[in-house]
């Protein structure tokens, strides 16, 4: 064991400390407080990259403390585990989140409440690293849900507007059901296995039944579900863009929504023995990627754009994985990780500069911010699939990996790549070029803004060319670029970009017209999704509560509490004329109780 | 048979002193004749020959025990009777309701 890796619980405690740090010195100390806060991922970073140079571990247990020693069964530990996949989920979360730190010392400046964002940023960073790190299924809930409370303390950070509010609950909730599936597939798996290690739990997979492997799958699939919004619960990712830009980046597009892929391809040796589970996992990413990109066709506000993609770019990532090719799956966690928050920060350096998130008041930003511009480009073509850029390779590798799987969710997520070109091109004509349609005066961010757009712009440019490395480091199978395949997609996205930029260009002012009104609201809406859960779910349940709540709380439980009060009362009442105060009345009584009791004792006693 | 007698009309004349009399001294009084009738019925039955203790003169014991716990009963419930007729002006009890419910 390398030295560097006896040290993996201070990827967890470094940021928890420097968590309670900036909340307690916060607010004296407020100028340096994000200086202090970007030391939490950077250590995460330094660690990872320190890891990957040193070559991780093969095996999925470095140390550990044991926990709860007296449960019966020996008790759950604790512990960490820096393999190839771990690290490299280390360096992406530690990078994003360390310029996302950095962004939001431009972004956010001026705002109330700051030393609550920084330190929800480290605790997230905590979190985050222990469920990356974590060698076992427990250690990853912690930090699943740990993730989980930070995304709802982020998206509601501005709590006094009451949309914010409702989007962070609604996230917390929703998430909540699939979190439901995880824990229910722990309680599985330590009925059968007995212990929740990784080590443990993959070495008595293949001796398990094929019912139980499925289960367990699956189960784990529907936490991977909700944490990674995808269909059917992925309403709640486009309400989360009420959170602040920066964390949208990091939480809601590079690294806590990637979880659900991360906990698949952990859980590899698992969902590999299952080819049902494979099944709908294909399926839940072949039709999230190809609704969600419909969705983001004609969205009108820039984050919401975003969101619809990141739904839609994670749903391929599903569906590689559903296809079987984890390696492939990690490769576009990566390369998004790093166009996606690029395009998330660029999203919020136009949003700093024209105070506005609607792509109608804006229009001609690309003279006007230039670095802003040319970089969101970059991410723009990395996303579109454009060669030489990132997301090129690594969506090609899933194409490629899908057809092998199942020609008919190939076709369907080649239809979600030309969608994919088609609004990012929408969305970049919107707001880059033609002429300024706001009222504000756009301008560039300070230099906290612009490097971390310069640095994922190169990344998001270059990570293309690292596939085979990845791969072998995470222990992946790494196919070689499919020819038929990359000139297919190449040709879909120039298509795609050529019809968005046409269509943004003719059509802007009401791009709903086409191909139909109810159809774009409808699609707009995102399928619905939320009227059908509305109508589905909560209305039943507001009516279940309020039948409960007259028929049994009122009738039942407060009938018996008030009817006792009642009963108390009206003996009270009856007692009282009892207390006469008249000693001679009490001698009577007590001499009546005492003949009484006399006769009762020689009447039971007279058969002895 | 006659000690049984005389010691239950004893206990009732006393019991009925207590519950009718209205003043705290007579009540007293009478609370004194009850103990005295128990006392006497006990020492009676002894002196009939009664098998009542393990122990001979126990019984008898007892009640010497008992006239002298009924001259200390008596002393403390006459201080309290000149207390209640410091504070209160009266002994009467059926004017003495401070506790009614």
């Amino acid at each position: 064991m390398s030295v560097v890796l006896d040290y993996g619980w201070t990827l967890v405690l470094v940021p928890l400390a420097l968590a309670g740090l900036v909340a307690l010195v916060g607010r004296p100390f407020g100028r340096f407080v994000p200086a202090l806060a970007i030391l939490a991922p950077s250590w995460v970073l330094i660690y990872g990259v320190l890891t990957l140079l040193e070559g991780p571990e093969d095996a999925l247990r470095a140390g550990s403390v044991d926990w709860l020693t007296s449960v019966a069964g020996g008790g759950l530990t604790v512990g960490w585990a820096v393999d190839g996949l771990s690290a490299v989920m280390l360096v992406v979360v530690g990078l994003v989140a360390a310029l996302v730190v950095m962004f939001s010392a431009g972004y956010m400046a001026g705002e109330g409440g700051l030393p609550r964002y920084y330190a929800a940023l480290c605790l997230f960073t905590a979190a985050m690293s222990m469920l990356v790190i974590a060698d076992g299924f427990v250690g990853l809930f912690i930090g699943w849900e740990l993730v989980g409370a930070c995304s709802y303390l982020l998206i509601g950070f501005w709590f006094t507007r009451p949309a914010a509010a409702n989007a962070a609950v609604k996230a917390f909730l929703t998430t909540r059901v699939g979190d439901v599936g995880l824990l229910l597939a722990l309680a599985l798996l330590w009925r059968d296995v007995g212990d929740l290690s990784y080590v443990a739990v993959f070495a008595a997979a293949p001796e398990l039944s094929a019912g139980i492997v499925t289960a367990a799958s699956l189960l784990l699939l529907v936490g991977a579900i909700g944490k990674s919004a995808q269909f059917p619960l992925q309403i709640w990712l486009p309400d989360a863009m009420e959170g602040p830009t920066p964390v949208s980046a990091l939480i809601h597009a590079a690294t806590m929504v990637a979880a659900g892929v991360f906990l698949v391809a952990r859980s590899w040796p698992l969902f590999s023995l299952s080819t049902d589970a494979l099944a709908v996992t294909l399926a839940i990413g072949g039709v999230t990627a190809v609704g969600a990109a419909a969705a983001a066709l004609v969205q009108s506000d820039i984050k919401k754009v975003l969101a619809y993609s990141t739904i839609s770019q994670l749903g391929f990532m599903f569906a590689a994985l559903g296809a079987g090719a984890w390696g492939a799956a990690m490769f576009h966690l990566v390369t998004h990780a790093a166009f996606k928050a690029l395009l998330f920060l660029g999203s919020g350096s136009v949003i700093h500069g024209c105070g506005s998130q609607e792509l109608e008041e804006m229009g001609g930003l690309f003279k006007k911010m230039p670095i802003t511009g040319v970089t969101w480009l970059i991410g723009a073509g990395a996303l579109a699939g454009l060669p030489p850029l990132a997301g090129f390779f690594s969506k090609d590798e899933i194409l490629h990996e899908v057809i092998g799987a199942g020609p008919a969710w190939a076709a369907i997520l080649f239809g979600a790549s030309l969608f994919t070109a088609f609004y990012i091109a929408r969305a970049t004509r919107l707001a880059f070029f033609d002429g300024y349609r706001g009222t504000g005066h756009p301008h560039e961010g300070g230099w906290s803004m612009r490097v971390p757009l310069i640095v994922l712009a190169s990344l998001a440019a270059t990570l293309g060319f690292g596939g085979a490395w990845l791969a072998e480091t995470i222990g992946a199978h790494h196919g070689s670029l499919d020819v038929k395949v990359a000139l297919a997609s190449t040709v879909l996205a120039i298509l795609g970009l050529l019809a968005g930029w046409k269509v943004a260009g003719v059509d802007h002012p009401a791009f709903t017209r086409a191909p139909g009104p109810r159809l774009a609201a409808l699609m707009r809406s995102g399928w619905g999704a939320d009227a059908f859960v509305q109508r589905a779910v909560l209305r039943p349940v507001a009516v279940a509560s309020r039948a409960l709540y007259t028929g049994v709380d009122r009738r039942v439980v407060d009938a018996v509490a008030e009817g006792s009060a009642v009963a108390a009362r009206a003996v009270g009442k009856t007692l009282t004329s009892l207390q006469s105060g008249d000693v001679q009345w009490y001698a009577t009584m007590l001499g009546a109780g005492a003949v009484a009791l006399l006769a009762l004792v020689s009447y039971i006693g007279r058969g002895l | 048979m006659s000690v049984v007698i005389i010691t239950v009309g004893l206990f009732c004349i006393g019991l009925y002193g207590v519950l009718t009399r209205r003043d705290l001294v007579a009540i007293l009084a009478s609370v004194e004749i009850m103990l005295g009738s128990a006392t006497l019925l006990l020492v009676g039955l002894a002196a009939a020959g009664a098998p009542l203790g393990a122990h001979e003169g126990a019984v008898e014991a007892t009640g010497v025990m008992v006239i002298v716990l009924a001259a200390a009963e008596a002393a403390v419930g006459l201080a309290l009777v000149i207390s209640v007729a410091r504070r209160f002006k009266t002994t009467r009890v059926d004017e003495l309701t401070e506790v009614k419910g």
